[in-house]
């Protein structure tokens, strides 16, 4: 096993993805674990996929329906083109192939949810393939090190989601929701590369955040805009890949991470047991943190593919390229020059600017409204990254987080915070001041700019000569003390600087009280 | 009213000039439709509530002198099939006996705006599937031929033919009846019997050129894409095409106008050049190049049908068109690929006939399953179920290579026989629609729709294969006084040129007549 320690934070950028992929340790110093994910994401659209009906979440049970979702014979599929677009957009962000011609086909299956008997989705002939997602695993719980770690992206397909049914088991009935019905997935699968619950939780939040800053998905889990299936197995390094079992759903970060962790743990009890891990289809339970085998009928299927014929191949092409034809239903490259700044690339470039570290760089992008924060704050008055980012991160946040505000809603406008920053930096006050002064404005809802509070405070910090008279007074006060000091006895030095500080009200550099006080305590 | 069983253009001139409203034609139909209801064409109560109080608006138009186009007011019946916003829309099937759709067909709506006069909603087999319309839930539909109604023949100079003379049109026998082919049999008895001057069909394996030369009409299935499908009840969507009846070329000309062109509904719609055109009123044949397949002469045809190719044949070669044998080897294929092709789509475009959200439901207590189960059998008929059961076989995992990506394979090669014969620079096929004139439902009846409609279909199929235009024109009467009928195919896109050419051999032709006698 080989453990690749690295400061990342000093990596350049263009060496960034150079690193060996570094795999966690073995498990019991035996088993391998091997996961790979298939992540379905709601795309962000006002309509459908192939239908004109609005997709607004959360409307009262089968008013977002038409007859195309409730598959009234004789309606058609009409492919929505803004789905189309956020389906490459989100292809090139991962670095995928955007396929010139792509198509769709039916799968089969008998479920009430389903009213025309069969999803839209595209199987052998993807809208995307052969891409890659990079991320950073970072979780200080159980492994000290961060690490990149790089998957690659079997294929992105464009497909129709299914509504929502509910088994009323007291009266033996199934009720039906079909808002959900014929919405826009992205079913991203990813290769599988990844080797425990942490590193498949740091490639679903890179991928949100990739998602997010497109605005290609909410990527809101709790409202199942983003569903994670986990296919999961474990094998010994010199064997081959063990049998593998598939978790669906997943619809939480931390069900991932428990759901991956329990089954590699199972499966392992297993094969310790000389038993055989059945490829099977599994689903977490939150409850008993457990995943449970789902019903044969439920996962053993013939889907019977077969080609949608009522859509015509989708045409691409990419005025990038040289003698391209503009034949088709979009460019490319239109979508291309239209990108965002992918979260990776926000971070590096935050490094780079600012100096910062790779650690408050991930904090700062984690969250899109955090960063425009921190870009605001740092666009006047040349702030000291460092300093913002403690001032920001430890203790602005830290206030908000335990008032539950997000940063959106920060009491404390940016503008504003830039001002604490100015008046720490310019040494007119202490840290603690600064504190003081963010706690007025979040918490008690001063409305008054921080030199005004500081100035209606007396808050400002004193300055040398000031500092300089009143340890002056101190040393006369206490002159029997002074005495024992200079006759050798350094240990009072100690209660000298209480009273030094104490005089100085919390508004002086202790440092500098420490250093003056020394000063003319040895003069003499 | 012999206004009825006119033309288009004779219709409009009369309401033009005010001597006759599109209400009194309507008025005029409805009593026709009356007259042949023991034809079953229509379906049961489907006089459209509306039907009247259209053709007066329709009136009032003509009145202004603000007509909605060239076929405001004329009286149309569409096949049971197309969705019609509001009134039953049956497929002739249980599953669908009470379905209401909320919404309408392109070609329902097209044709709407046009202000045509919707007489009702015509007879079918159950899904469109057969090749008799003898598969109803409300019964076979007749053909008018022999019927023992009241006709007789009147030829191109409008003089009666004297039928003792000539060709019988008693009834016949105990209660025997001959068919109108299918699946579109209620649209082209509307259409033969003027209860109606223009028809809808749906034309998957011929269903509706197939109706349209056991009865006598001038039958179209367009290019595919050239007619959009939305609201048309899918069948197997990769070939099925709305379809056009009507007593003459031009009349079906005049109607293809107004419904062909680009729907954003249908993504398999194609832009038309045919929104505005006339068909020439003498078109030539001159330097045309019309291929004789040699494929199409099958064993069993009936020596009519060959006589009457032949001389079709040999009018064209006469008159100045190229005649010239051509091969078209993979055709003898076309009909075991359909009949994989067929169940595979048929089984996919039925899963959603389960009626939760719309449609017959039987209720089950035990479970979703027996739910589904009761209400599939009870909804649908032997000859769906037993294509379901097929296709969902041929689409499994272990036989999808052998049957359903082989027929794919197979429906190329046809495609490519045909791509080969217009790269010859052959203009139009000449061949049969039938292998013989209509036939005894007491005849029919002895094989099962599925042997009918792989015999029924050999000619008519591989258009639908590759897409391609045909049109079916009835070209004289046999001996027992019923319709016989040639097939033209051309290339995709190539309909005008199509219709020209089944203009020129009706023009020369001069099929006579039928004219019904109201009682």
């Amino acid at each position: 096993m080989r453990i690749v320690h690295r400061k990342l934070f000093t990596v350049k950028t263009s060496k960034f993805y150079s690193t060996v992929n570094i795999k966690p340790a073995l498990y019991r110093n035996v088993w391998r674990p091997v996961i790979g994910l298939e992540v379905h994401a709601q795309i962000l659209s006002a309509s459908k996929l192939f239908s004109r009906v609005c997709a607004k979440y959360g409307a009262p049970p089968n008013t977002q329906v038409g007859i195309f979702e409730a598959a009234h014979p004789g309606t058609l599929p009409v492919l929505n083109k803004r789905c189309v677009e956020a389906a490459i957009n989100t292809a090139l962000a991962l670095q995928a192939q955007v396929n010139k011609v792509s198509r769709f086909d039916r799968k089969h299956y008998f479920y009430p949810d389903l009213p025309a008997g069969y999803q839209i989705t595209q199987k052998d002939c993807p809208i995307a393939s052969n891409g890659r997602i990079n991320f950073i695993v970072s979780n200080p719980a159980s492994n000290p090190k961060i690490y990149h770690h790089s998957v690659r992206l079997v294929q992105l397909q464009l497909e129709e989601d299914s509504g929502k049914s509910i088994h009323d088991a007291e009266f033996n009935r199934v009720l039906v929701d079909l808002n959900r019905a014929g919405l826009p997935l992205m079913e991203l699968v990813f290769a599988p590369e990844l080797h425990d619950g942490e590193e498949a939780a740091a490639l679903v939040k890179e991928l949100s955040l990739i998602l997010s800053k497109l605005g290609t998905c909410s990527c809101k889990m709790e409202e199942g805009a983003l569903r994670v299936d986990a296919n999961i197995s474990v094998h010994k390094e010199s064997e081959p890949l063990g049998e593998r079992t598939e978790v669906k759903n997943l619809n939480s970060i931390r069900s991932l991470v428990r759901a991956i962790n329990y089954e590699i743990e199972r499966q392992v009890d297993i094969l310790e047991g000389s038993g055989m891990v059945v490829n099977e289809t599994r689903r977490f339970d939150n409850v008993s943190g457990k995943t449970i085998k789902m019903r044969d009928k439920d996962t053993i299927h013939d889907y019977r593919f077969m080609p949608e014929p009522n859509l015509p191949p989708l045409w691409l092409y990419d005025s990038s390229e040289p003698n391209y034809i503009p034949s088709g239903s979009l460019d490319i490259n239109v979508v291309r020059k239209d990108m965002k700044e992918l979260p990776e690339e926000t971070r590096q470039r935050l490094m780079k600017e600012y100096g910062i570290s790779l650690e408050n760089a991930m904090i700062l992008v984690n969250d899109n409204s955090l960063t425009k924060y921190f870009t605001a704050v740092m666009a006047q008055n040349q702030r000291q990254a460092r300093l913002v980012c403690n001032l920001l991160l430890n203790n602005l946040l830290g206030i908000i987080n335990s008032l539950d505000i997000s940063i959106e809603n920060c009491p404390m406008a940016a503008s504003s915070f830039g001002e604490v920053v100015d008046l720490l930096q310019n040494g007119l006050i202490l840290h603690a001041i600064a504190l003081k002064i963010i706690h007025a404005v979040c918490v008690d809802g001063d409305s008054r700019t921080p030199t005004e509070i500081v100035l209606a405070n007396n808050w400002s910090k004193f300055s040398d000569e000031l500092i300089d008279g009143i340890i002056e007074q101190v040393i006369k006060n206490n002159f029997a003390v002074v005495e024992k000091y200079r006759r050798g006895k350094k240990k009072v030095f100690k209660t000298l600087m209480g009273k030094a500080v104490a005089a100085t009200e919390s508004r002086a550099d202790m440092q500098k009280v420490n250093d003056i006080l020394k000063n003319k305590l040895d003069e003499e | 009213m012999k206004c009825l069983s006119g033309s288009i253009k004779n219709a409009v001139q009369l309401f033009k000039q005010k001597q006759i409203s599109p209400l009194e034609v309507c008025e005029a139909a409805l009593r026709r439709q009356e007259t042949i209801s023991r034809l079953n064409a229509y379906i049961p109560n489907a006089v459209v509530e509306t039907t009247k109080s259209e053709a007066l608006l329709s009136s009032q138009r003509y009145e202004k002198g603000t007509p909605l186009s060239p076929l405001d007011g004329i009286p149309i019946a569409l096949k049971d099939n197309f969705c019609t916003a509001g009134i039953r829309t049956t497929c002739g099937s249980n599953m669908l006996k009470n379905y209401v759709p909320i919404f309408s067909a392109t070609v329902a709506e097209r044709l709407q705006k046009a202000g045509t006069i919707l007489m009702g909603k015509t007879n079918l087999d159950e899904f469109a599937m057969g090749s008799g319309t003898v598969d109803s839930i409300f019964g076979p539909v007749k053909n008018i031929h022999r019927s023992g109604l009241c006709y007789k023949f009147i030829d191109t100079s409008g003089e009666a033919i004297h039928t003792s003379a000539m060709k019988p049109t008693g009834g016949l026998e105990k209660d025997d009846f001959y068919i109108t082919g299918g699946s579109s049999g209620g649209s082209a008895v509307a259409v033969a019997a003027a209860s109606a001057f223009l028809a809808t069909g749906s034309d998957t394996g011929g269903s509706v050129r197939n109706p349209a030369s056991f009865c006598g009409v001038v039958g179209l299935k367009p290019s595919y894409g050239v007619v959009p499908r939305h609201g048309l009840i899918s069948l197997v969507n990769s070939m099925d095409v709305p379809g056009l009846f009507a007593r003459t070329v031009d009349d079906v000309a005049a109607m293809l106008a107004v419904i062909s062109g680009l729907d954003p509904k249908d993504s398999t719609s194609v832009p038309s050049n045919m929104k505005t055109f006339e068909l020439p009123e003498s078109p030539s044949i001159e330097g045309l190049v019309v291929g004789i397949p040699k494929e199409y002469h099958r064993p069993g045809m009936s020596s009519e049908i060959i006589d009457v190719w032949t001389m079709i044949a040999d009018l064209l070669e006469n008159k100045g068109a190229k005649v010239r044998e051509v091969s078209l080897p993979h055709t003898k294929y076309s009909i075991v690929c359909y009949s994989i092709l067929n169940p595979c789509e048929v089984a996919s475009n039925f899963t959603r006939y389960t009626g939760v959200e719309y449609g017959q439901r039987m209720n089950s207590s035990q479970s979703m399953e027996a739910m589904y189960a009761l209400t599939r059998s009870q909804g649908l008929n032997n000859v769906v179920r037993s294509r379901i059961l097929a296709g969902n076989y041929f689409l499994l995992e272990e036989n999808k290579e052998k049957y359903f990506k082989q027929a794919l394979k197979v429906r190329r090669l046809i495609c490519q026989d045909f791509n080969k014969v217009w790269s010859e620079k052959v203009n139009l096929l000449l061949t049969p629609v039938t292998l013989s004139a209509s036939l005894r439902y007491s005849e029919f009846i002895k094989y099962d729709n599925r042997s009918q409609t792989a015999t029924q279909d050999i000619c008519t199929q591989s258009a639908n294969m590759a897409g391609l235009p045909a049109v079916s024109i009835p070209i004289s009467l046999n001996d027992e006084g019923l319709p016989l009928a040639l097939q033209l195919m051309a290339p995709m896109g190539k309909d005008v040129e199509m219709l020209s050419a089944a203009k020129w051999i009706e023009q020369q032709v001069g099929y006579p007549k039928l004219r019904v006698i109201d009682t």
